[in-house]
């Protein structure tokens, strides 16, 4: 009973019957030649022509090579950046000495590497990765550090005074008080990644999803466009819900305050 | 009783930086806590209080005079001289009972099994048993603070010191507080200093009452409080208690007076209230 009554809620309900409208009005549109709709593929061509995509093994490969990338470019940018921001909050020498150039090469647009990162890296495939590695590392350096430095003094003065050695500090008090900012971080640097990924593959990628939906259109397979953008849609969507189902289960404090 | 002096303030003062102007704080501060006594602390608002508890428990430094801890000069934090602050301290992250082992596990001095019957005990002296494994956000105002004595209380200070531990509390978990506090102190003859603006909160506590000038701030008087213990409600109603207060309230209602010839809001607010209450103590 209580499964039935959470299916069929007011919100899951209302979430339904919203996408379902879309569908229609967008296959309405699109037989009826109304707009731009006459060359956009409706959504039952995109359905009859959904087995043929799947069942083929390329496709699948393009989510895995999508996903791979995206894997290395984030925990590399987290392998470096959480550490770098934390150094920072902790180290008024060292903030001084990383900060500007950090905010000269932030506002770079990460896709504006691209050139540069084919020049310098040996394979197309590690410059692919270094952008998306540049995507979230400057948001994750960022949340890092203003977590880290907002924590408060009290907190501090508490734990200095129990006679905590640096070590504790660090590992009790001010690494547990930045995971809240960290996993920001990672959330806001996760959907950054996902943009990077599917333009970095449009522009120098052999594989991925973006380079499916770009040859998709090359090679006038319209439907399989619609497939591709959907595909990144929901790629990303699970990649940012993995973050937030392991942010909340290391940040149990933050939930019911 | 001998009176061993466990803290010696020694004529401290302090100015802070008020934009171009040297604001003194504290002038020419002196008093002594006594080895297991609960001193209480009182003065008006803005006198220094604060500023006086920091630099007791290490966490700022004076321009002039000095602290002595046992005879040595005190230069920082240490686990000699806990803080119970104003607001909830408690760590965040971490349960009600993490909390309260944080002290003696960063210590690394007692066995963990010993740690964890301690915690067990004081938890259940607080009533926070059932609430041991939720996190300082999940617990109200009142019970943050009894798991924030408890956090102090565990560590074994050789003095304790609360900064107005229960202020912004509803005037009843307020009196149930003080009389939580109490119990603990009685059982364990902690040395304490104890902060607060409120005249009958530092009464009932106290051994002793230290009365602070306006700012700047330095001892103006103390009262010996000889009242028995275990204590009740039922001394607010003794001759002897309304004494004490009387002798309280004159001495703050001069400072009060000083204050109000300088323009102060408090101090108007305090005169106000002074006289109501000096009516309620005639009519006893």
């Amino acid at each position: 009973m209580k499964f039935r009554k959470t299916i069929f809620s007011a919100t899951v309900v209302r979430g339904v019957i919203s996408v379902v409208s879309l569908l229609v009005l967008w296959e309405a549109g699109s037989r009826l030649h109304i707009l731009f709709l006459s060359a956009v593929p409706a959504p039952s061509e995109v359905i009859s022509s959904l087995e043929k995509i799947i069942r083929n093994g390329k496709f699948w490969n393009d989510w895995l090579a999508s996903y791979w990338r995206v894997a290395e470019g984030f925990i590399a940018a987290q392998i470096i950046g959480v550490p770098l921001g934390l150094a920072m909050a902790m180290n008024r020498n060292f903030y001084n000495f990383v900060f500007s150039p950090l905010e000269v090469l932030r506002p770079i647009p990460p896709l504006a590497w691209v050139p540069t990162a084919i020049i310098f890296w040996p394979t197309t495939e590690l410059s692919i990765a270094f952008v998306i590695f540049l995507g979230a590392f400057f948001t994750v350096v960022l949340n890092v550090l203003g977590g880290a430095r907002n924590i408060d003094e009290r907190m501090l003065r508490a734990a200095a005074s129990f006679g905590s050695r640096k070590s504790d500090i660090f590992w009790k008090i001010i690494l547990p008080s930045t995971l809240p900012s960290i996993f920001t971080g990672m959330a806001v640097g996760m959907g950054i990644t996902w943009e990077v990924v599917v333009a970095a593959e449009m522009i120098a990628g052999k594989s991925g999803l973006g380079y499916l939906t770009w040859a998709s259109y090359v090679g006038g397979n319209y439907p399989q466009i619609i497939v591709g953008m959907i595909s990144i849609g929901i790629a990303g969507y699970l990649s940012s819900a993995l973050i937030r189902f392991v942010g909340k289960k290391v940040t149990p404090w933050q939930r019911q305050q | 009783m001998t009176n061993s002096n466990l803290l010696v303030v020694d004529r401290i003062s302090k100015s802070f930086n008020l934009g171009s102007v040297r604001e003194p704080v504290l002038d020419q501060c002196s008093f002594t806590l006594e080895e297991g006594r609960l001193t209480v602390l009182i003065g008006p608002s803005g006198c220094g209080k604060s500023t006086l508890v920091n630099v007791l428990a290490g966490y700022e430094g004076v321009d002039a005079g000095e602290v002595r801890m046992l005879g040595e000069p005190v230069r920082g934090p240490g686990s000699d001289r806990l803080v119970v602050f104003q607001e909830s301290a408690l760590f965040q992250w971490m349960t009600t009972y993490e909390n309260i082992i944080y002290g003696p596990t960063v210590m690394r001095k007692r066995p963990r099994a010993e740690i964890h019957n301690d915690a067990m005990r004081l938890l259940e002296k607080i009533g926070l048993t059932e609430f041991k494994d939720k996190y300082p956000g999940q617990l109200s105002g009142g019970m943050q603070r009894r798991a924030e004595l408890a956090r102090a209380m565990i560590a074994n200070p050789k003095i304790m010191m609360l900064d107005e531990p229960f202020r912004g509390l509803d005037a009843m978990t307020r009196d149930l507080m003080q009389e939580y506090f109490l119990r603990l102190y009685e059982e364990r003859q902690q040395t304490v200093l104890f902060v607060t603006s409120e005249i009958d909160e530092a009464i009932f506590l106290a051994d002793r009452v230290l009365i602070m000038s306006n700012r700047p701030g330095h001892i103006k008087h103390v009262i010996e409080i000889d009242l028995p213990r275990p204590r009740t409600a039922d001394i607010f109603t003794s001759q002897v208690y309304l004494k004490y207060k009387q002798e309280a309230l004159e001495v703050l209602h001069a400072e009060a007076v000083k204050a109000f010839s300088a323009g102060s809001k408090a101090a108007a607010d305090f005169l106000a209230g002074y006289a109501a209450q000096e009516e309620n103590i005639s009519k006893q």
